[in-house]
């Protein structure tokens, strides 16, 4: 289970790494967040934006045209 | 944030647009990669230098650009430049893509400028633009320092990536 989870569904791009960025600033380094979203292009976006930032992506998963991405802020 | 000063990436952009279509990309860019840690600074000249008044009244034209097809009732539609030209017709597209923006959940102008600012992005307003269009200091938002081609070619060449807009 996430630590905190955040809606992210019917925003578009940059809109849902935006959210999830500032979310992330929020939380406790080593809790996670869960991002739900339904923008098609955020599956990328969320894997490229871990890379990036060093946060872990420690899942994602997709059903009914929604994406669930599981991160952990590692720094 | 990286805490090594050299490890952390820089972007640097020229905005030369200021029209509501084209001043998507580098407000998009500029938070997203603001957003994935880099230094970002935006530097605005000509027609981008709109982007940094206090209020945006931002619009687009359909004017000469054969590539702009707009769904409509679930076809796509195209504005011959015979029509494009007669007024009203860049009033009615711009708040026909205005209504289809927001029904999408794509950000405005405002908010991702707003999110700029707030991450940080430096932004450098064109002092010869300001005198060319006549634009006083307190008609932008806070913020914007002045500056000119050098300021922006010594932030070139600090940056990994360097865009014209």
């Amino acid at each position: 289970m996430p630590d905190h989870v955040l809606d992210a569904r019917r925003l578009n791009c940059p809109l849902p790494i935006l959210r999830a960025k500032k979310a992330l600033k929020e939380i406790a380094v080593g809790e996670t967040l869960e991002i739900h979203a339904t923008d098609p292009g955020s599956v990328k976006d969320f894997e490229a934006f871990c890379r990036a930032t060093g946060n872990e992506l420690v899942d994602s998963s997709s059903a009914n045209g929604e994406f669930h991405f599981h991160i952990r802020r590692v720094k | 944030m990286a805490t090594d000063e050299s490890e952390t990436k820089r972007l640097s952009m020229i905005v030369t647009k200021g029209s509501l279509d084209w001043a998507y990309p580098p407000f998009i860019l500029a938070t997203t990669a603001a957003a994935m840690g880099l230094e970002v600074t935006m530097f605005f000249t000509f027609y981008g230098l709109s982007l940094l008044k206090k209020n945006l009244d931002l619009s687009i034209s359909t004017l000469g650009n054969p590539a702009m097809s707009m769904p409509m009732m679930g076809a796509h539609m195209k504005m011959p430049n015979l029509i494009a030209a007669l007024p009203g017709i860049d009033r009615m597209s711009t708040a026909m893509m205005q209504n289809l923006m927001k029904k999408k959940g794509i950000a405005s102008i405002e908010e991702l400028r707003e999110a700029a600012i707030e991450s940080d992005v430096q932004m450098i307003a064109c002092q010869m633009t300001m005198d060319l269009f006549e634009f006083k200091r307190e008609d932008l938002i806070d913020g914007p320092i002045l500056g000119g081609a050098a300021t922006y070619i010594e932030t070139a060449t600090q940056s990994d990536i360097n865009l014209f807009i």
